[in-house]
């Protein structure tokens, strides 16, 4: 095997470990610098943390779009296809504030592992803060490994998936608390402890992830439905479930104190529909 | 019944999947690894460094003290030993007796997955320190 890279980056509010597995090259060291600044420029424009940052200059009115970096007015109008989608269980306005950084973090990775893919470095795994995208293999014939943690144990794995080229974000209240405001009652999302979505692009599967969250578990049939995305959900009673297709992608899957195919109604939470 | 079955052997399990992914940093080794293998072509060098068998150390779960000890052969998890179990009475040795055969295979199971990355709720950078990542990210280092 080829020796493989490992960097590891804190950025964004988060860590980014950057794991490339293509044979170091001249070209792959100058990607993977700029993959770094990249995750930094974006911070810089699109934290909302940020006194200086654009999207605070936005969000306060002291921006319009048309004077921010290109990519914001991009992000924006995701956010809002988003939202459709989702049918408002997205949002790029949480509790009435402009903040996209349920896109922002996915996007942004999902980009830094497409300069790292240009510049040939075809084998590598980016994760960002726990969302993962990765392409190409892990070493010769072998694709990747994600494993998954458990919401209620987190140094535990509940499950693995594989692939080739993979999406693997996961939203969940136990890093957080129940950080989550479900955007269509304005209270915490309740009814799933933590929802895993697997896919191609991180941009579109980490803004999924968190709008699954939010539906709890209306988010079975809905990923069940969505083309291209798996998803496995551990509900706040422990039990679990996955999409009919999970299987196909998983190393291993829930089995210990788990009732899988589980209850799709986890949500015990009073006066959630 | 079932349920603290269950529970018993998720915390072990948890347990050696640590010591599974960084051996070298959570673990004592109680016997000499044998003289390095010849490394199949296409093996690191890391695979070899992981032959052995360590103990763990005695954690405190709400069960009561655990302890195990790992076989690692080419930087995989090959065999779990209980060394120390919840035993306080006669049901707590039968939920052990139950629950070690099923966790040592969901144990080796997972250890021999040989995960790249993990995927759970997203970390803060403090966060990123206990994270099963980060054990991931220094195992490599």
């Amino acid at each position: 095997m080829p020796e493989a890279i490992r960097h590891v980056e804190h950025v964004m509010g988060t860590v980014v470990t950057f794991d490339i597995r293509t044979g170091p090259s001249p070209a792959v060291a100058k990607a993977l610098e700029e993959a770094v600044a990249w995750l930094h420029h974006v911070d810089r424009v699109f934290s909302p943390y940020r006194p200086g940052s654009q999207l605070t200059g936005l969000a306060e009115g002291r921006l319009t779009v048309g004077e921010c970096d290109p990519d914001v007015a991009g992000v924006l109008r995701r956010c809002a296809e988003l939202e459709h989608l989702t049918d408002g269980a997205f949002t790029g306005r949480p509790g009435g504030r402009l903040d996209p950084s349920g896109l922002v973090k996915g996007w942004a990775v999902e980009r830094a592992s497409t300069i790292l893919h240009d510049a040939g470095a075809l084998d590598h795994c980016v994760n960002g803060g726990g969302d993962i995208q990765a392409r190409g293999e892990s070493r010769p014939g072998r694709p990747w490994r994600i494993g998954l943690t458990d919401p209620h144990r987190r140094d535990r794995l509940i499950a693995a998936v594989t692939g080739h080229d993979l999406a693997v974000a996961t939203s969940g209240t136990a890093e957080r608390g129940t950080h989550i405001v479900d955007p269509r009652t304005g209270r915490p999302a309740a009814g799933l402890a933590a929802i895993t979505l697997v896919g191609r692009h991180l941009a579109d599967v980490d803004a999924l992830a968190t709008a699954g969250l939010a539906m709890g578990g209306a988010a079975r049939a809905w990923t069940e439905a969505y083309p291209g995305v798996e998803a496995l959900a551990v509900a706040s009673d422990g039990s679990a479930w996955c999409t009919t297709g999970f299987d196909d992608i998983a190393l291993f899957l829930p089995r210990e104190g788990m009732s899988l195919p589980g209850r799709s109604q986890g949500d015990r939470s009073p006066g959630n529909s | 019944m079932h349920r603290a079955t269950i529970a018993t052997g998720t915390t072990i399990a948890g347990v050696v999947l640590l010591l599974a992914l960084k051996p070298h940093h959570q673990a004592v080794p109680v016997t000499r690894p044998p003289a390095p293998e010849p490394s199949p072509s296409g093996g690191g060098a890391k695979a070899a460094a992981a032959n052995g068998t360590y103990r763990g150390q005695s954690v405190d779960t709400e069960y009561g003290p655990v302890q195990v000890e790992i076989t690692m052969s080419k930087g995989r998890l090959t065999a779990v030993r209980v060394l120390r179990a919840p035993s306080e009475n006669g049901r707590d040795r039968e939920i052990a007796a139950m629950a070690v055969p099923r966790l040592t295979r969901e144990a080796v199971a997972a250890g021999s997955a040989r995960i790249d990355a993990v995927s759970g709720a997203t970390y803060t950078s403090e966060g990123y320190i206990t994270s099963l990542q980060s054990a991931l990210d220094r195992a490599h280092a």
